[in-house]
């Protein structure tokens, strides 16, 4: 089947076709047909956002967990810290309970006004786990305000601005990066061993962990400086700085309001982590859940509630961050939008 | 003989969109012979694409095709299986892609990848014949030293290297059908006619039959026998493909001969004594760029110093070497001189790596000169203090070429527009807005744009508004980098008259920087023609169109697709 010498031939003359004139051919070069709706990146972003059950899954649990930490007496009347006993030994204490004097309440199961059981110290499990809210998210929301500043800062700095700059700082960077957060949290809680507190342990958490921040801001910085609207600008006599603020942060920002997201479960974990190394917050004063999963450890055979309703409480709160960014990052994500 | 190879009947396709479902190809037919050359001309979103693509089933996941045969030697490929069309890709039907650029896997050697398709193929098995096969493909493809070649990765080929290699694998499996979607848009002009060339000198040795996708009537009608002419997803003429250039009947066509510019400049001789009104527009709505070309020839140069002049301007890069340490030497732009008068269109026209956007970021003080003096107005620009530079920015505006690049995608166009006023502290608050609403109307859009984003307008539009923002400060010089070349020809044709038409009416300068030398001859005075940093040739365009001194101008004209058809 030798194909070579199959057209040698002009193709058959072509009959002309010509359509029927309609008329909607000839609009208007080029007229402007503009929705009704306003829309950027931002708007579109929230439209598609509105349509997700995750989104609002996740934002009414986040909403639900705020409520806890600022409210936590409307939830629980039991003191979280004040007057744990670790068994009944007077009359009072036995009516309020329902247990006989004598009774051993340190690891004790549930009991009526005490639904998840007491701790080793006899504390009431729930309590501790509603009043450790406001720890766990103050801890998670200051590192990641934190991270965010200082890795938008550098990030912007080095990206933009180039050169040698973005060597010192870059390096600098990598320099932090290498350090193992746990190890440096560590070294820096043993110093505070006396004045620790949400803000020590944060700093000492968001200290460290700012250059995955900083390298994301760089490079979307490095890609949206290229751009012809930035040369556009500095053509017009815009500020190098100005230029940076108007037009090149505002359009590189969007990825690291989702690593800040989901940084956010990561900072409470670090809290978590910290707690149940003991180099964490002091447990008699501040409630975390990171104290109470560590504190509940020595009794994982015989009490295993203590342990595992504050770890419920933690993933569930890190989940819901975790899918809000996700849902976030999809919405901002014009590829992601479209092929839903 | 008169058997079509294939023959695609009421071709129906739809794609599921936000916005409910929308048909791109509302019933398309046409027959391709064996051995015979279709084109398929239309603007984007056209359908053009789209019906070369339903044929073998590689539409987006979006889409789909809703109605009609696809009978390829009389198999309805748009009824076969996945697997049957599987062979039919490659082995039936070759594809060659839009983008060279793209279209080649970065992380893998060529050879792997020809040798890929080769065994996808079944044309050849065991490794020594697989290799051979693939030796002989890239011998054909037109790249010498073939054996080499394979060991290298694409980083290491040119656009036109890249797109013979395409080319080559397209055709490796020897199908009956080559489909070549714009096969040569993203590259150089001189390097598109020789791959044309290729392409045509390869299909007809096999005998293959080709579609080809285009946007460019003069392109079109050279390469193919027939042309389809699509508009919104319907055909509205069909022919031999000269016969439609010289004698369009369809009002569309009639409006996208028009507006062509590589027709138009012959046409310019044409119509030059007829008289018509005089903007661009037409008076079916449409535009004649024949008429735009006389309305900017119209502008005459005004005396005095001229609005840019370059002496002996050098732009040295150091380049970082391969190895990280220290740097060699890159000249961009070497020794370039030029001058142009107020209220007059220079072009500056080259390929790729000519330095002639590196020229328009000298002028625009973007990037810092290695030697050299430019003058504007008469004045050095390295003797202006701060402030006067900042002064200077205000009369000196540029137009980029990306549509979508040029405008901050988060900025209303409003805000994007009085940014410069602002800037540059012009008037309040309620003149800025009036100067606003002023420009818009100059390059014609409505006021209501000034609430809306660049994603909501076109190409073309958002040029416009680029247009616009440049102008808002009431600039002598507009710098104008590759401006038109990434629009539809109506469009571009538009913007074009549009540019004229504000050049007569505000006595603008323009440093026109283009590749596209069929443009050139609608819109500028002056021509500079630079090949690798150097000026090659100077002169006018009438000059430079009749009489080109030298090869590579010469090559430059020739490439001009449809030139001599109309003559």
């Amino acid at each position: 089947m030798s194909r070579s010498d199959a057209p040698a031939a002009p193709a058959p003359a072509a009959e002309r076709f010509v359509a029927d004139f309609t008329g909607d051919e000839l609009g208007a070069v080029d007229e402007v047909r503009v929705s009704e709706k306003r829309s950027n990146l931002w708007l579109d972003a929230w439209r598609d956002l509105r349509g997700r059950w995750m989104f609002w899954a996740s934002a009414a649990m986040i909403l639900f967990i705020v409520f806890v930490a600022l409210f936590p007496t409307a939830f629980t009347q039991v003191p979280p810290n004040d007057g744990c006993i670790l068994s009944v030994q007077n009359q009072t204490q036995a009516d309020e309970l329902g247990v006989p004097i004598g009774t051993k309440i340190s690891d004790h199961g549930p009991l009526p006004g005490h639904p998840l059981g007491f701790t080793k110290q006899g504390c009431d499990v729930f309590s501790r786990i509603v009043h450790g809210t406001s720890t766990s998210l103050s801890v998670g929301i200051i590192v990641s305000i934190m991270v965010a500043v200082i890795g938008i800062v550098i990030g912007a700095f080095a990206g933009f601005f180039g050169g040698w700059l973005d060597s010192v700082l870059m390096r600098f960077g990598d320099i932090v990066f290498a350090i193992p957060y746990v190890l440096a949290a560590v070294v820096v809680m043993s110093m505070f061993l006396h004045d620790r507190n949400i803000w020590v342990i944060s700093l000492a958490i968001g200290a460290f962990s700012w250059p995955s921040t900083a390298r994301i801001l760089r490079s979307e910085v490095l890609r949206v400086k290229n751009s012809d609207f930035v040369m556009a600008s500095t053509a017009l006599g815009l500020s190098r700085v100005r230029t940076m603020l108007a037009h090149v942060l505002p359009n590189s920002i969007a990825p690291v309001i989702v690593v800040t997201t989901i940084g956010l479960a990561g900072a409470i974990t670090a809290e978590a982590t910290l707690s149940f190394l003991g180099v964490g917050l002091p447990n008699n004063i501040f409630m975390s859940w990171g104290n109470d999963i560590s504190a509940a450890q020595t009794s994982l055979r015989t009490n295993p509630a203590a342990l595992i309703y504050p770890s419920i409480a933690l993933s569930l709160t890190v989940l819901a961050f975790i899918v809000m960014g996700e849902a976030v990052r999809d919405a901002l994500d014009p590829r992601a939008r479209a092929s839903r | 003989m008169s058997e079509p190879l294939l023959s695609v009947r009421d071709l129906q396709v739809g794609f599921r969109t936000q916005g409910g479902f929308v048909d791109a190809v509302r019933g398309v037919s046409f027959d391709v012979h064996p051995g015979e050359t279709l084109a398929i001309v239309g603007e984007s979103g056209s359908g053009k694409s789209t019906t070369a693509m339903a044929i073998i089933n590689l539409l987006a996941s979006n889409g789909r095709i809703t109605g009609g045969e696809v009978l390829f030697e009389g198999r309805d490929l748009a009824k076969v299986s996945r697997r049957e069309m599987e062979d039919v890709r490659g082995r039936l039907i070759g594809l060659v892609p839009q983008d060279p650029m793209q279209s080649l896997n970065p992380v893998w050697r060529i050879g792997f990848q020809v040798e890929e398709a080769i065994r996808a193929n079944g044309i050849a098995t065991g490794k020594r014949d697989v290799r051979k096969r693939a030796v002989a493909v890239l011998r054909e493809a037109g790249l010498s030293d073939a054996d080499r070649r394979l060991g290298q990765f694409p980083h290491e080929f040119s656009g036109g290297m890249r797109q013979r290699v395409l080319i080559g694998i397209a055709l490796s499996g020897d199908p009956k059908l080559v489909i070549a979607d714009e096969p040569t848009s993203a590259l150089d002009v001189t390097v598109q006619r020789r791959i044309l060339d290729h392409l045509d000198t390869l299909t007809s040795q096999h005998g293959t039959a080709m579609i080809l996708i285009t946007h460019d009537l003069g392109l079109a009608a050279e390469r193919a026998e027939k042309m389809i002419v699509m508009n919104r997803g319907r055909i509205v003429e069909a022919g031999p493909a000269l016969e439609i250039l010289r004698d369009p009947r369809h009002p569309y066509t009639k409006r996208l001969v028009a507006a062509a510019p590589s027709i138009a400049s012959t046409r310019l001789e044409s119509s030059a004594g007829s008289g018509a009104a005089d903007s661009g527009a037409s008076a079916d709505g449409g535009i004649d760029l024949a008429i735009a070309a006389r309305a900017a020839r119209a502008s005459r140069e005004a005396a005095g110093p001229p609005a840019i002049e370059f002496r002996d301007v050098t732009k040295v890069f150091k380049l970082r070497k391969p190895s990280g340490i220290g740097s060699v030497d890159f000249t961009a732009v070497d020794q370039v001189s030029f001058q142009v008068p107020r209220g007059s269109t220079l072009a500056l026209v080259g390929e790729s790596g000519s330095g002639k956007s590196t020229a328009a970021k000298l002028l625009l003080q973007l990037e810092d000169k290695t030697s050299g003096t430019i003058l504007v107005d008469g004045k050095d620009t390295d003797e202006l203090s701060g402030r006067e530079t900042f002064e200077l920015r205000s009369r000196m505006q540029p137009v980029f070429q990306d549509p979508y690049g040029s405008l901050d995608p988060l900025r209303n166009i409003g805000n994007t527009i009085v940014e410069p006023l602002e800037v540059h502290r012009v008037g309040d608050r309620a003149s800025r807005r009036a100067r606003v609403l002023e420009v818009l109307d100059q390059v014609a859009l409505p006021a209501s744009v000034v609430t809306r984003y660049p994603n909501e307008l076109s190409g073309g539009q958002r040029q416009r508004v680029a247009i616009a923002r440049a102008l808002a400060l009431k600039p002598d010089v507009v710098v104008l980098d590759e401006a038109v070349s990434a629009l539809d020809v109506l469009v571009q044709a538009q913007v074009l008259t549009l540019l004229a038409d504000l050049q007569a009416e505000l006595g603008l300068t323009y440093l026109f920087i283009t590749h596209d030398l069929a443009v050139v001859r609608v819109i500028a005075d002056r021509v500079v023609v630079m090949e690798k940093g150097r000026v090659v040739e100077q002169a006018t365009v009438d000059e430079v169109f009749a009489n080109p001194q030298q090869q590579y101008t010469r090559e430059l004209l020739d490439a001009i697709p449809g030139r001599d058809l109309l003559v």
